[in-house]
Formats: structure tokens, C-alpha cells, sequence
């Protein structure tokens, strides 16, 4: 279709504007009357209510009164052409002699996009592996060992700062570490992860940190606290002490680390998330799944918007 | 013949030679001296200005890039170093900054003018979609940009977009991976970052501005809605073709050089 340069923009050359009118006047009364009626009355509303449709009703009409949209379009007869003298020879049999029936330019063409196309995948793929693959595979989690678990007196709890892998200070992260004493003849800790569940802003005790206290092991830094709750400074997301949401924006409660004792040793290893927590202490019944970013639900209808966790 | 040439023709010489091999004298004027309605209005000029601000993000960018070093060690010592010690890098340090800012500031006041004048209507529709394609582009510089300074405001910044990305239903916490490197913020994350920021949104946003170029040249300016005029419509400048027809074919309505 070849579109010549005065076809563009019709509505410019002939535009609608509808004429001159008062009726937006007793418009904005009415709503003017309707605004002041919501202080003082009812029946003001009411009579505002009236005022504002009945000159919406005159302005609406005014305008649609020589709109387009109201007339009834012309009828306009179909064009006819006289057919073509000659239609025009089909490519396929100019190009070629009758009788062949898979001609050699085809052929050509066909194979030198299919060669650039093999020749064109072969280096792009794996260099989109490479873009996207490292971030989704062998995120194996080391298992960093915290100190003895004597550091850890009973029901107190501890910040505990450590780098979780060998890229140093880029990967340290922060734990509320309470030892709930024994479950049975198990040790329990409750390992709770600071990254607020949500947006991944740094969750902080709400209580005084013992800065004077401080202890350190090897490059893991603790220090006692003894919090009514978490808090993040962020957009003001609270939890109680065992990191169930109690206010605020997140969406679950917070996550935890999975811990095991090695010969004395507190070692904490893989972060799961939490949708809630019910009891206290070594008692409590932890309702875990697999890790999930910040902002993500996981339980209920909204949870079905994350069918899928890259691995973690 | 060749000595008769005047002295003006001596000196335009190169020029015609260029022009004659190219085409690309002929190019260059049809691009910048094209015609314009009459009644053309200052705001018309804010789709330049942000050109402009691109190409001062562009050159302050590539010489940031001498002396930056992108790294959980090093990215914060080297801004502060650029800022601090090194001569004139306080200024080029803040011309990119404060840039930024003017970048975007500029594309969303180019984008209300053209919404206000209309001027996203048949033809330019796809004009307007390869800009809304410049403002993402142009949004996710200044993400990827906020990190590489990596002190406490970057760092936590970039922790909640980046989980606001994970949020995204159904492939948000695979967003939220890829963006990251790894499950949490790493040593990878600034210089994928970086790269992003400086090789891969900046050749994008090239290709964008040039597709966005051609299509103003092709269909024209608006001229504002109070105008009298049908704007954009009138004939093309006529000026003789000067492609491969030599140095003699020179425009018509400058005879005053010959």
C-alpha cells in the first residue's frame, strides 16, 4: 500500500471540536455542592448528586449532538475495477524451466540460510548457556561452623555475623542463633536468617545489642541480645522472637538456617523459608519449605504465582 | 580544467572528494537541514536535549570506565578514588551522576510532549512503542547503575529492586537469580552489573535512538495542535540527488559557492 503524504493525519485537517458550551459550568456546581454536602448534610449530597447528572446529561448531549458517532455513515458505492488484462507470471515458474521441479537457486538459497542459521546457533548457544546457566546451577551451600555451642547460653539469642563462602567478606551473612536447650537428648537451636521476608532488607533486633559483650571465632563475630522481636528499617516489617510476622508489609515469617552440631561445634548450612511458626523454643512446630526470595508467598492462592524455585 | 577551480572550490576539495566516494556530505545535510513546520515550538526541542544527555552518559561513562574497578574490594576504594584524588574526576564522577537523573527527567518530559501534542498518532505509532522500548532501557541503566558505587545506600538499594524483580508472578524468582549471579548478592553481582550497564543497555539504547531517528526523519515533525497548518505533510526538500553524479551536482539553492 503505498500511502502518499496529504492522506496522513486526516482528523487534523477536519477536526471535531465541538462548539461552545455552559452546561460544564453547572457541571462543576454540582459537584462543588456535592463535595460541600459530604460535611454537612445528606440531603445536600443528594441535591449535589441531582445538580451534577442533570448538566452531565445537557453537556454529554451537546457534545454528541453533530458527533460522527450519531450520524448515520453515507453510503458509499463499492468500487469496481476492470479485471486485469494479464495477471502476472507466478515467480516460481519464470525462474525455471518446465519440468524441473526443485530448481538449483532455490536449493542455494535454502541451504546458505540453513548453514548460517546452524553456523549462527552453534555459537549462540552456548554462549547463552553461559549467560544464564552459572546462575542457576551448583549453588551448593557450605557449612560454616559457628563455634562451640557453649558460646550460645540458653534462651539468650545471638547475633552472629560470618562469610558463608570462600568470596569473603561479600558473602557475610546474619543469624539470630537462640539455644533452646534440649529436645529429648537432642540440642535444639532456633537459627533464624536477618533477611527480612519482604523485600531482603537487614532485620534488627528490636532490644538492646550487648556491643560490649561481643566474642569472636575465628571470622564469626557474636553478640548477645535479648529482643521482644525483630524489626527492618526498610518499610517497617515486625516479627516476634520466633520470627513470625506480627505487622508490616512481609509476606511470611522469617527464614532459617538448617543447623548440625560436629564434634561440639554449631555448624549452620542450607537457608529455608517459613510460613509460620507455632509454639516457642525447642517445642515449636516449624512450617518450612524450600527457600523462596523475599516477597514471595508460600502458602495460599497467592503462593501459586511461584510454581517453581530456581535451584537455590 | 583543474586549475581553473576557484579558491572556494580548492578549499570545499575534500568535501566533493568525500562526497563523491559516499554520498555521505549529501547524507549528512538531508538528516540535519530537513524541513520543519513553520510553527514549530520550543518544547520540540526536549527529544534533542535528551539525545544529548545520552551522548554526555555516553562519553563521561567511557572515561569513568578507565579508573573504575568493578568488585566487592575494589569498586568503592575506586570511585573513591576517582572522586577524591584522581584531577577533574570529581567533576566527571558528578556529570554522570547528576546526568542520570537529567536523562531520565528529560525522556519522560519528551514523552508528555509528545503525548500533550498528539504527536504518537498514524504514522508515528511505532515511534512511540521504540520509545517506550528507550525508557526501559534507559529505567534499567539507572538500576544497574546504582550498584557500582557499592556502598550501603547501592548495596541495599540494589537488594530490594532485585527481590521486587523476584516478586514478578511465575518467572520472578528466576529474574531475581539470573540479575544476582546466585541465590544471594555475591562477588559476581557487580561485575555482571557493570557489564549490563556499560555494554549491553548502552549498544541498545544506540540501536534504539538510531530506529528512532530514522522514523522522525522518515515521517516528518508535528507541528503543535493549535497549529493552522496540516504539519508534516508538504513535499520533501527537493534537492537534486547527489549520489555518484559527482562534485559538480551541488545543491540548487546554494549557487553562491560555484
Amino acid at each position: 500500500v503505498i500511502v502518499v503524504a496529504s492522506d496522513l493525519e486526516p482528523s487534523r485537517e477536519h477536526p471535531h471540536v465541538p462548539g461552545p458550551s455552559l452546561w460544564p459550568v453547572g457541571f462543576a456546581v454540582g459537584v462543588v455542592v456535592l463535595l460541600v454536602g459530604f460535611v454537612v448534610s445528606w440531603a445536600i449530597v443528594a441535591i449535589g448528586v441531582f445538580i451534577t447528572v442533570f448538566f452531565a446529561f445537557l453537556w454529554l448531549r451537546d457534545l454528541t449532538r453533530n458527533s460522527e458517532l450519531t450520524q448515520k455513515p453515507e453510503k458509499v458505492k463499492p468500487e469496481k475495477r476492470p479485471p486485469r488484462a494479464s495477471a502476472p507470471v507466478p515467480r516460481a515458474k519464470r525462474e525455471h524451466q518446465a519440468g524441473e521441479r526443485y530448481p538449483r537457486n532455490v536449493f542455494l538459497e535454502a541451504s546458505t540460510l540453513g548453514l548460517g542459521a546452524v553456523i549462527g546457533g552453534l555459537v549462540t548457544l552456548p554462549v547463552l548457556g553461559f549467560t544464564i546457566g552459572p546462575a542457576f546451577l551448583k549453588q551448593g551451600v557450605r557449612h560454616t561452623d559457628l563455634g562451640p555451642i557453649g558460646d550460645y547460653p540458653e534462651g539468650m539469642y545471638i547475633v552472629t555475623t560470618f562469610t558463608s563462602s570462600a568470596e569473603g567478606d561479600v558473602s557475610r551473612r546474619t543469624a539470630f542463633i537462640r539455644n533452646n536447650g534440649f529436645l529429648g537428648n537432642q540440642p535444639s537451636f532456633t537459627v533464624i536468617s536477618n533477611h527480612c521476608a519482604h523485600l531482603g532488607c537487614p532485620v534488627q533486633p528490636n532490644g538492646e545489642i550487648k556491643f560490649k559483650e561481643v566474642t569472636k571465632y575465628q571470622d564469626v563475630t557474636k553478640l548477645p541480645v535479648n529482643p521482644s522481636g525483630f524489626g527492618c528499617p526498610c518499610h517497617g516489617g515486625q516479627y516476634d522472637t520466633e520470627g513470625n510476622r506480627t505487622a508490616g508489609p512481609p509476606v511470611r515469617a522469617l527464614d532459617r538456617y538448617s543447623f548440625s552440631i560436629v564434634n561440639g561445634h554449631l555448624m549452620v548450612g542450607k537457608p529455608f523459608s517459613v510460613s509460620k511458626v507455632v509454639g516457642t523454643g525447642a517445642g515449636a512446630k516449624i512450617y518450612s519449605t524450600t527457600l523462596a526470595f523475599p516477597g514471595e508467598w508460600v502458602t495460599g492462592p497467592e503462593s501459586w504465582l511461584y510454581p517453581i524455585q530456581p535451584p537455590h | 580544467m583543474a586549475s581553473k577551480k576557484t579558491r572556494q572550490e580548492r578549499i570545499l576539495y575534500p568535501l566533493d572528494w568525500l562526497e563523491e566516494r559516499s554520498g555521505m556530505v549529501g547524507a549528512i545535510r538531508y538528516f540535519l537541514f530537513r524541513n520543519v513546520p513553520g510553527d514549530i515550538n520550543w518544547f520540540e526541542t526536549l527529544g534533542s536535549a535528551t539525545l544529548t544527555a545520552f551522548i554526555v552518559q555516553a562519553v563521561t561513562g567511557v572515561i569513568l570506565a578507565m579508573y573504575y574497578q568493578p568488585g566487592p574490594t575494589t569498586a568503592y576504594s575506586s570511585i573513591q578514588s576517582i572522586t577524591n584524588d584522581l584531577w577533574g574526576g570529581w567533576l566527571v564522577r558528578g556529570m554522570h551522576k547528576w546526568g542520570a537523573s537529567v536523562f531520565i527527567i528529560l525522556m519522560f518530559l519528551h514523552m508528555g510532549r509528545v503525548f500533550l501534542f498528539g504527536a504518537y498518532k498514524y504514522p508515528r505509532e511505532l515511534n512511540w512503542i521504540i520509545g517506550v522500548l528507550l525508557l526501559a532501557s534507559g529505567l534499567a541503566e539507572g538500576f544497574t547503575g546504582y550498584l557500582l558505587p557499592w556502598d550501603q545506600t547501592s548495596y541495599w538499594a540494589t537488594v530490594v529492586g532485585i527481590n521486587l524483580n523476584g516478586t514478578a508472578p511465575f518467572l520472578g524468582p528466576f529474574i531475581a537469580q539470573f540479575l544476582q549471579g546466585g541465590t544471594y548478592i555475591n562477588s559476581t553481582t557487580i561485575s555482571r552489573f557493570y557489564s549490563i550497564h556499560m555494554l549491553i543497555l548502552p549498544a541498545t539504547i544506540g540501536g534504539l535512538i538510531a530506529l528512532h531517528l530514522y522514523l522522525v526523519i522518515r515521517l516528518g515533525v508535528t507541528s503543535p495542535p493549535w497549529s493552522k497548518e496540516a504539519a508534516g505533510n508538504g513535499p520533501l526538500p527537493q534537492e537534486p540527488s547527489t549520489n555518484g553524479s559527482g562534485p559538480a551536482a551541488r545543491p540548487a539553492e546554494e549557487p553562491a559557492r560555484g
